[in-house]
């Protein structure tokens, strides 16, 4: 009917002029504030909306927290923050990055983001081009930074931690015979299953058992469970989510098999999830940059200024790492001369060269003196806990 | 007589519909050169188009041929998939860009069309809603197999396997699509210029088809199953033809989405894209090509335009409340009527006014 495409019209066209009428009277100055500050803008992109939406909120809520608390020091330096929703998805994540660029104007802008993989190596490549300096809090596939000089990470990649995971095991001789059970529909879990498989190997260990399933919303797990069983794995490596992993670690319980199970930082945040049963993790061993639980006065700050942003929700590493963003972000703008005259593009190449320079040292929630490779890897130790009566503890 | 003005009036329905497009790229260009679009706006240019594209191919099946297809981003990742893998693997033999971009969505379409041949063979020819729950697997199936799929290209050829350890390539060989990662670093060749080019041709190819001896068996087919079966009318081979023509379009549109993003994962054409694309069609009418093509432009760039405002987190929540409210308001009967007669009042006035007058007379 032709009344629907009137209605339609006529709704987007009050739509687009209140857009219109929106970016009218936001003209502000965005260099040199009247206490002689510089004002960097912060673009943030993650999922606020979909099914992926814990996640970008965790980035945001945790780099809200440490935005406040810069802006709060009157240093040289004062971050102006702005977080865009792109549901997970590629495209409306580039669209959310040209957004960015609107609101940013001819100010000085960083990108902060994105929070999940995909839609990260969509958006750094337009970085590339555009010559914004990208630093991603989560994104951990080595493609959102190779080949690209602009672009840093906050974690570790996804085969950084499969290897570091299968050194573990070799160094601390905990197992022989290993099993990978991961999800072969997920980049992150294949990323890191297939680094760990290949190290293993090269380390002497024997990989009896590899099992995949196909999506994080299979609940059955028996049949990979016995393989690792029936295959004599002492240790059986998780590169997989925590809701997957306590279902297979409850299901190898019944089945009387009783390996080490080993995680990666998919693992993290499960004790924080309301009614979740952490006896059905105890024992179980996860590589984790963040822990929650630490006593620094600097972390329990954080935990009580993020819980009132999130309504009480506990930050995980998400939340962390977006905290550590914003510090290195800030901390390496006040290591930089002539900062007020820069443009994006200056700014992008100063940056890019202060975190590759080998000099520059970040401390944050999720390690202490952080630097970055010439990758855009980050360099830092990561942290084995156990799962011990509810909390995390050393092995 | 009457046929004939029919015949025009579709006719010139079908040249509105391209005066449209042409009209609106034409503003948009203009606009752009005068530095007034935002660059929020040019980025949604192309899947904008995408999606129009999209909306229209899927209206030939559910609006013209009556049948329900709810996998219609199955044919478009089989589009994005096959087009980027062409792309790439053509860029030593076709240096133009427009040109591999062009053979990339003829290769997509393709694909696409072979998808729907093999989806349509079978279940075309059976009676009721199969086609809803074979297309609603097909999505699932070609999700599935692509994130298993592992595809490189060197100076041998493409090579395809499942097992990312197999897939050994030669010096100056690359892998195009990696499993559950995706293609990863597709060049990004897609123009708004092609996306209103493949509109264009959509429009001709729909529009032609409706029109055509085969779009009146089709209609037909829709109204009257049994009825058109009677007068000789092969029902599966009709339906067939509207529904690989869509599906040739929607592969199309994928290569050119594909080619638009350095990343593209085989879960962004899952179930949610394909009821997407749906409700772009419902709210656009069923039927109407014009109505699916504004829809799909109107909702796909609103959810941008709502980050206007400062509304953050119900951001979202306010496109839903629009969409409900376009929904709600389209089907009631009394604004339905109140519309209505402010058209009459407005385009007809001269007819009314010609009868009024001759009351006036007596």
């Amino acid at each position: 009917m032709k009344m629907k495409r009137f209605v339609a019209m006529a709704l987007s066209c009050v739509l687009a002029a209140g857009l219109l009428a929106g970016c009218g009277d936001k003209k502000e100055g965005n260099q040199g504030s009247a206490d002689g500050a510089v004002t960097i803008k912060i673009g943030g992109i993650g999922p606020l909306t979909g099914d992926l939406a814990q996640y970008g909120t965790a980035t945001n809520w945790g780099a809200k927290v440490a935005v406040e608390e810069i802006n709060a020091l009157n240093g040289p330096i004062k971050l102006d923050f702005r977080f865009e929703d792109d549901t997970g998805s590629v495209d409306t994540a580039v669209s959310a990055y040209n957004s960015l660029k609107d609101w940013a104007k001819n100010s000085p802008l960083v990108i902060y983001g994105c929070t999940t993989t995909d839609p990260c190596v969509a958006v750094s490549s337009e970085t590339y081009a555009d010559r914004y300096f990208q630093l991603t809090p989560s994104a951990s596939s080595p493609d959102v930074t190779t080949g690209k000089n602009n672009v840093f990470q906050m974690c570790f990649t996804d085969p950084g931690q499969g290897v570091a995971a299968a050194e573990y095991v070799k160094n601390t001789g905990i197992a022989a015979k290993v099993g990978v059970i991961y999800n072969n529909g997920s980049a992150y879990s294949t990323g890191m299953a297939e680094a760990f498989i290949a190290k293993a190997k090269e380390l002497g260990l024997e990989v009896v058992a590899t099992q995949t399933y196909p999506s994080d919303d299979t609940t059955d797990y028996n049949v990979q469970v016995n393989a690792c069983k029936d295959a004599g794995a002492e240790l059986v490596f998780l590169p997989i989510y925590y809701t997957p992993a306590s279902l297979i670690m409850t299901q190898a319980k019944q089945s009387g098999y009783d390996p080490i199970f080993f995680g990666g930082d998919g693992m993290d945040g499960m004790l924080a999830v309301e009614g979740f049963d952490a006896g059905s993790v105890e024992g179980l061993l996860l590589m984790t940059p963040y822990n929650v639980g630490d006593p620094s006065t600097r972390n329990t700050t954080f935990v009580d200024s993020y819980k009132k942003l999130s309504g009480g929700i506990e930050p995980n590493q998400f939340a962390a790492d977006g905290y550590d963003c914003m510090y290195a972000i800030y901390e390496a703008c006040c290591k930089l001369d002539g900062i007020a005259d820069m443009d994006s593009a200056a700014l992008c190449d100063a940056l890019s060269a202060l975190f590759t320079g080998g000099e520059f040292k970040v401390d944050g929630l999720t390690g202490s003196g952080m630097s970055w490779l010439t990758t855009g890897e980050v360099s830092k130790s990561p942290m084995v806990v156990k799962v011990q009566n509810g909390s995390y503890v050393d092995p | 007589m009457k046929k004939l003005g029919t015949q025009k009036r579709t006719s010139l329905n079908g040249l509105i519909n391209y005066a449209i497009v042409i009209g609106a790229y034409v503003l948009l260009r203009v606009l752009m050169g005068a530095g007034l679009l935002s660059n929020s706006l040019q980025s949604v240019l192309v899947p904008a188009c995408c999606y129009m594209v999209m909306a229209v191919s899927l209206n030939l099946v559910v609006g013209i041929s009556g049948e329900l297809s709810l996998g219609h981003a199955g044919f478009m990742s089989l589009g994005a998939f096959s087009g980027i893998v062409a792309a790439v693997a053509l860029q030593n033999l076709v240096p133009f860009a427009p040109l591999r971009l062009a053979a990339a969505m003829v290769i997509g379409a393709l694909f696409g069309a072979l998808g729907g041949f093999v989806v349509g063979v079978p279940v075309l020819r059976l009676r009721g809603d199969y086609l809803a729950i074979v297309t609603l697997a097909f999505g699932q199936i070609i999700q599935n197999i692509i994130m298993v799929l592992y595809v490189g290209v060197d100076a041998k050829g493409i090579h395809v396997t499942t097992d990312s350890a197999r897939l050994v390539l030669a010096e100056g060989g690359t892998a195009i699509v990696k499993g559950p990662m995706g293609a990863v670093g597709a060049p990004k060749l897609a123009t708004f210029t092609a996306g209103a080019a493949l509109l264009l041709v959509t429009l001709f190819v729909a529009q032609n088809l409706v029109n055509s001896r085969s779009g009146r068996a089709i209609l037909a087919l829709r109204d009257n199953r049994i009825a058109a079966e009677s007068v000789g009318i092969p029902a599966g081979k009709y339906k067939l033809m509207a529904f690989v023509t869509s599906a040739a379009l929607a592969g199309a549109a994928g290569a050119l989405f594909g080619l638009n993003y350095s990343s593209t994962v085989a879960s962004k054409f899952n179930f949610n894209t394909s009821i997407l694309v749906l409700v772009f069609v419902v709210l656009g009418g069923l039927g109407n090509i014009r109505g699916s093509m504004v829809a799909a432009a109107l909702l796909y760039v609103l959810p941008e335009l709502l980050r206007g405002f400062n509304i953050a987190e119900y951001r979202m929540l306010v496109y839903a409340v629009i969409l409900i409210l376009v929904m709600l308001f389209t089907n009631n009967p009394t604004l339905q009527g109140f519309f209505g007669g402010v058209r009459e009042r407005l385009f007809q006035k001269a007819p009314e006014g010609t009868v009024k007058g001759g009351g006036a007379n007596e």
